[in-house]
């Protein structure tokens, strides 16, 4: 009963993280301006974060959280010289 | 989901309620990236996965290792604290850095660094006569 339950919460979970990730890919692909493309990567980026977390939950590993917390900091650090290249044309001066 | 056959029932539904609360509103704020017009509008979306959409999936995951381990396991919210931590940064950053490139194409949709001079300036507020009144007396 609760395997059930909690299984199909999990599929459920990861279907909408993966729609959300096609849709944060969509808008990093043709959004109109390269801000955009910087937030459409940064939201790629999070999603990606909360779906290995669900993978986590599913496979009972908790090896998937350490993934996360990498894809997490890597992605903070990606998006603040992303924009720092977007404001000064260079990331360090 | 080997492990999930002896969750307890309430353990199951509070890591269900959390999980879909979570997804969902990471969708939303993906979908919101997605229709929203200008890139103003954009940057507030996704603000959704990253504050509530991880809260809660970190949430469902520390009930979930807390129950199967049997003890308080609470490094997922390290990843949640972290993402909350650092996003307003990010966002800051690049709202900045989109409005300075707004401004030097002189793109006329941001507000402009100066405001133009013939706006109507906004009245001085009135002086306290009491006050008035003492300093003339005191001279």
């Amino acid at each position: 009963m609760s395997a059930t339950i909690l299984f199909w919460a999990v599929t459920t979970a990861q279907i909408a993280l993966g729609i959300a990730m096609v849709l944060a890919l969509v808008r990093m692909i043709n959004g109109p301006r390269a801000q955009d493309r910087v937030l459409g990567l940064d939201t790629l980026y999070n999603n990606s974060m909360l779906l290995m977390l669900v993978f986590g939950i599913r496979t009972g590993n908790s090896l998937y959280f350490e993934i996360s917390l990498i894809i997490g900091a890597l992605g903070f650090v990606a998006t603040v010289a992303l924009a720092k290249f977007l404001m000064r044309g260079e990331v360090i001066e | 989901m080997n492990h999930a056959t002896d969750l307890p029932i309430w353990a199951t539904l509070l890591i269900t309620l959390f999980l879909l609360i979570g997804a969902g509103l990471t969708l939303i704020g993906s979908l919101g990236l997605y229709r929203l017009r200008s890139f103003y509008d954009r940057i507030h979306a996704p603000t959704l996965g990253t504050s509530w959409g991880t809260a809660g999936i970190a949430l469902a995951s520390v009930i979930y290792f807390s129950v199967v381990e049997s003890q308080l396991v609470l490094h997922q919210l390290l990843i949640g604290i972290f993402v909350m931590a650092t996003t307003p940064i990010t966002l800051i950053l690049l709202g900045r850095a989109a409005l300075y490139r707004d401004r030097t194409e002189n793109n006329h949709d941001v507000p402009p660094l100066h405001p133009p001079e013939n706006l109507p300036q906004p009245s001085e507020p009135e002086q306290d006569p009491v006050v008035t009144h003492k300093n003339a007396g005191e001279e």
